[in-house]
């Protein structure tokens, strides 16, 4: 699998690690313990088909990406920084 | 027998090589097989189940029976094809899976009781009584069954790793794979081509055709030379595409001196992953066996391969051939055969109502229905209308039919789809995108029809690549694939095989299916058909016929098993190639390393880092010797230990403070410029993630340590944090862990050390603990905290890591002149248990600060990572497992880590598990063991006794629990 990182381009899968589903991006906001950080650390809905998922660029330019991607036919659809998902 | 007059060996340069220990000559460009078969050689192996007498089936990698070990030593490889195995001189070879001489294997007993061994026999018959399983059952079946044998050192030969990249991967040099590949060459794309065997031009070097009027290979020959004319071209022969991955990505292995005598330098083979924009797959096709009795002789083989080795080869394996055939490719043999003039005895057609191609004879509607040969076939019964009579034939070629090599087109999950007009599977539309089939891959069988399809497939790779597609003009060609009728099995008395590798019969299948296997997956698996080197290439599509046969279902509705890289077998040497001893991760050293190396210490393994365990005096024989020296040296005097391997990042920017506040538990924005803080991380669910100082080097300007282990994962983190969660902070970060050499100088003379190295030396007051700045070190700029892992009086310098190897020496040499010294790991260990100081052997993981006792630096005013989910009421429960400390109190004086806690009285037990130990040493301050653990409620419980019991040393140890700063809890010395 190759990934498009938005920095470095077309790059070999070695160079990424993978951090889990792109719900972590939505960090809630309050300081103690809730429902919304149960479902924010351990709710996922899991599905097959095409997700959005946390890729981190460490053998290259450090970036975090959201890739777009089918977990089924690991077919990419597209990649974005995740501070550009952010703002 | 050799043949005059054909081939494409060289016979100007004989070969000799060694089978079983006896010399034999064959000549250049022969395969073991061919050269066998020239010295009349039929017998070359046993058959995995019943040790029955097997030949060569085939003239390729699909080989079932030809199976060989190579080489001597430690570089012998086991199951090696004896029909893609090039001979070269000196090649060592021998035959596998029998007990005694191949001619008289003591095993081939298992031959005269069938039954005992037929489908499932394992799951059967070795289920009683069980005690024997492992000391009866399964050291006989191991010796008995399995292939070649394993060399157990390591190989000595060399094998390498490629990568390799271009527009249009060509896999197969046959017709399709030439013209796909001359046509993207020529429309400018680049082009690896890749062909399995020695020569391009697969089946037209074999089957003696015209093409533009042309003997084929000559046509080969002037196309090959066209495509080198283009210039982009890669062309790999020798090389064989395993498996098709994501991304357009292959894997290939290419054999590159293992045709050659050993020369030094010249890998064995390569494994290359090669990442194509587009490719073509023009792989071929597989002629299949008809299930007959009695078809697994020497000298029954694949009609097709006759023809490789006559056309190929210049050798027959027969002299007397028969041919039986359910189509009319194969009485193409039958010409060659007379071409060559060698006696063809009769062609067997299953069919009505045909003609022959030539000057042989010709039964219609006619099977074979029995052979005899004990070692190697004689006769044949062929059954023909209503009659039986018997032939004389020391060869049969058979032949099924054609199945498409599809396999690449399947490994990413693909299933191939069944063509009723060709009697095969073939690949779906769009199996893989980006890799276009041609030719017979794709069940056209005609040679025009490939080599159309080869153009059109490149066409379609160039419209991918937007590339203007240049047609070449298309050769003239037999356009005729010719008919065929597929005959399975044959109905007859005796036992006919279908996976002639794992010794699968008809009957096999058709037994499991009685019992109940009635899916291909659970046949396969019941059977083991299919589960040889060969994975079934000659055997799948026969034995689902079979058992569609027998479940009254279609082919189509039985479908196949799972196709799985790799298509043919790969030594684990090649795979792993690069791969092996300290190829196997890279290495960091340290910039003492060669100082405290040369001192004879032993390195131990830190992530990729290699530190020193001790440094050894001479006259000291046991770790712990020096160890415990260490220890009294560093409390005593002035200890040395470089300390460079600690992630160091640098963090600069007006919100670095607030940055660090989100990152650590506690705070940081209010550490002024010029002093050192220790600080906490949790991940977000609440639990230790890391702990280490960080030091403020100037307003916006911090540079934090992690431990060793965890510093990638903590850049990533920092990164996660900056990018994702907290962009709205004006920060930047980046690690400077191998920019400086950072030396930890500990013990009560440290500063008389330091001062004698600093250009401008300090005092405790102006330089008190946890203070840092910048300092010049016989002149280089450096950096100096005074922070400390042991509990002394402490400082870190740090200098740019090209004199980091000049100061270490400096600084040991110094030390050694105040009662000092260099001090390993082991030291630095026991030193920071003597302080109840923790590291990832405590915060493993699944502590909260509430553990470890640093509930009180999860700061109440600001939020952090981790602060919500360090809230949750099971994290802050009282009898929670709690960091403690251990020393032994009875008779045992020894603690072990990984030991657990139980109440004295207690039987230890699971239930009655009170904790567990993570870290132990001999204090050499104390005079006695001392250990770290986490015990629940374990802090009122200081005072108590309890015990320890290590199920897996067999230790038990009566222990009180203490607090865990064993050594000065005033933490005077540190500020001393």
């Amino acid at each position: 699998m190759h990934i498009n990182c938005p920095h470095c381009g077309d790059r070999d899968q070695r160079e990424f690690s993978i951090r889990g589903h792109g719900t972590g991006l939505s960090r809630p906001k309050g300081e103690t313990w809730s429902d919304d950080w149960n479902d924010f650390l351990h709710i996922r809905d899991n599905l097959a088909g095409r997700i959005q998922e946390l890729w981190h660029h460490g053998g290259g330019c450090g970036a975090w990406l959201v890739v777009d991607r089918s977990n089924v036919t690991h077919e990419i659809f597209g990649t974005r920084l995740v501070s550009e998902v952010r703002s | 027998m050799r043949l005059d007059g054909k081939g494409q060996i060289n016979r100007d340069t004989p070969v000799r090589f060694h089978f079983n220990g006896a010399p034999y000559s064959g000549f250049k460009g022969d395969t073991v097989a061919s050269a066998l078969m020239a010295n009349g050689v039929k017998l070359v192996g046993r058959s995995f189940k019943y040790h029955r007498p097997r030949g060569v089936l085939t003239a390729g990698s699909e080989e079932p029976n030809a199976l060989i070990q190579v080489g001597e030593g430690d570089a012998m490889l086991p199951n090696v094809r004896a029909t893609v195995q090039e001979i070269y001189a000196g090649l060592e070879t021998s035959s596998q899976n029998h007990i005694g001489p191949l001619e008289f294997d003591l095993l081939s007993i298992n031959d005269l009781v069938p039954n005992f061994l037929s489908a499932g026999f394992y799951y059967k018959t070795f289920m009683w009584p069980r005690g024997f399983w492992e000391k009866v059952y399964e050291p006989v079946i191991r010796r008995a069954a399995g292939l070649g044998r394993i060399t157990h050192g390591a190989s000595p030969e060399e094998n390498e790793r490629v990568f390799g990249f271009c527009d249009v991967l060509v896999i197969g040099g046959g017709p399709a794979g030439l013209m796909a590949a001359l046509t993207a060459a020529r429309s400018g794309a680049d082009v690896i081509l890749m062909e399995e065997s020695a020569d391009l031009g697969e089946r037209l070097l074999s089957d003696g055709e015209l093409i533009d009027g042309l003997p084929a290979d000559i046509w080969v020959d002037e196309t090959v030379a066209a495509l080198r004319d283009t210039g982009h071209v890669r062309i790999m022969t020798r090389t064989t595409a395993t498996g098709a991955y994501d991304g357009l990505t292959f894997g290939a292995v290419e054999r590159v001196g293992s045709h050659l005598p050993h020369t030094p330098d010249l890998p064995r083979e390569c494994f290359w992953r090669i990442r194509a924009r587009q490719a073509v797959l023009a792989a071929g096709a597989l002629e299949r066996p008809i299930a007959f009795p009695m078809n697994d002789r020497p000298g029954i083989m694949m009609a097709s391969a006759i023809r490789t080795y006559v056309n190929r080869y210049g050798v027959t394996p027969g002299e007397k051939v028969a041919i039986f055939a359910t189509n009319d490719d194969a009485h193409k043999t039958a010409v060659e055969l007379i071409d060559a003039g060698v006696d063809v005895v009769a062609v067997i057609d299953s069919r009505t109502g045909i003609q022959a191609h030539g000057d042989y004879r010709l039964h219609h509607e006619a099977q074979v229905i029995s052979t005899k040969g004990r070692r190697g076939l004689t006769e044949l019964t062929v059954r023909s209308g209503g009659s039986e009579f018997r032939l004389e034939a020391d060869c049969l070629g058979m032949s099924g039919g054609w199945n498409p090599t599809l396999h690449l087109t399947c490994h990413t999950g693909a299933r191939p789809v069944w063509n009723p007009d060709i009697h095969a599977f073939v690949p779906v539309d769009d199996a893989i995108k980006g890799l276009h089939p041609a030719g017979a891959c794709r069940g056209t069988f005609d040679t025009a029809g490939c080599l159309s399809e080869g153009v059109e497939a490149a066409a379609k790779a160039l419209k991918a690549l937007g590339k203007r597609v240049r047609r070449p003009d298309l050769p003239m060609a037999e356009d005729a694939a010719g008919a065929t009728s597929p005959l399975w099995t044959v109905e007859a008395k005796g036992r006919a095989w279908l996976d002639f590798a794992n010794d699968v019969t008809t009957k096999d299948v058709r037994q499991s299916a009685a019992e109940g296997f009635k899916s291909v997956e659970h046949m396969k698996r019941y059977t083991t058909q299919g589960m040889a080197p060969d994975q079934g290439k000659s055997s799948n599509i026969g034995a689902l016929a079979v058992l569609a046969d027998v479940t009254g279902k279609g082919i189509p509705e039985t479908g196949t098993t799972t196709y799985r890289p790799p298509f043919t077998p790969i030594a684990l040497a090649t795979m792993g190639a690069g791969a092996q001893g300290k190829g196997f991760a890279p290495e960091r050293f340290t910039t003492s390393h060669k100082a405290v190396t040369a001192r004879g210490a032993p390195m131990m393994e830190a992530g990729l880092w290699y530190r020193p365990s001790y440094l050894p005096l001479p006259g000291e024989t046991h770790w712990r010797q020096s160890c415990d020296r260490e220890v009294t040296m560093v409390r005593n005097a002035v200890g040395v230990i470089d300390v460079s391997t600690l992630g160091k990042i640098e963090i600069f920017g007006a919100d670095a403070g607030a940055f660090l506040d989100f990152l650590y538990t506690n705070m940081f924005s209010t550490l002024k410029p010029g002093r050192v803080r220790y600080g906490l991380m949790l991940r977000e669910d609440g639990h230790v993630m890391d702990d280490g100082t960080t030091a403020c080097l100037a307003p916006g300007h911090y540079v934090m340590t992690t431990t060793t282990a965890a510093a990638g994962a903590i850049m990533a983190h920092m990164e996660f944090v900056s990018q994702a969660l907290r962009p709205d902070l004006d920060v930047m970060f980046t690690s400077v862990t191998e920019q400086w050499a950072q030396f930890s100088v500990a013990g009560p003379r440290a500063r008389e050390l330091l001062n004698r190295v600093l250009d401008h030396p300090i005092d405790n007051q102006t330089f008190p603990f946890m203070q840092c700045g910048a300092v010049k070190v016989h002149g280089i700029k450096g950096r100096l905290f005074r922070i400390s892992f042991s509990g002394e009086q402490a400082y870190e310098i740090a200098v740019p890591s090209a004199y980091g190897d000049a100061l270490y020496r400096d600084l040991v040499a110094r030390a050694e002149a105040l009662g000092g010294g260099g001090y390993g790991l082991e030291a630095l260990n026991v030193l920071r248990i003597e302080k109840g100081f923790i590291t990832h052997g405590e915060i493993h993981g699944q502590v909260t600060a509430f553990d470890v006792g640093m509930q009180g630096m999860l700061s109440k005013k600001k939020d952090f990572i981790g602060k919500a989910a360090s809230t949750r009421p099971g994290l802050l429960e009282a009898d929670r497992e709690q960091l403690v400390g251990l020393k032994p109190v009875g008779a045992v004086k020894e603690l072990t880590a990984g030991a657990h806690l139980f109440d004295r009285d207690a039987e230890p037990t699971r239930l009655n598990d009170r904790g567990y130990i993570t870290s132990v040493a001999y204090s050499p301050t104390l005079g006695h063991f001392i250990g770290l653990g986490f015990l629940r409620d374990g802090p009122n419980r200081v005072g108590h006794h309890m015990k320890i019991v290590d199920h897996l040393r067999g230790v038990t140890t009566e222990v009180e629990i203490c607090d865990p700063v064993f050594f000065d809890p005033e933490g005077g010395r540190a500020r001393g």
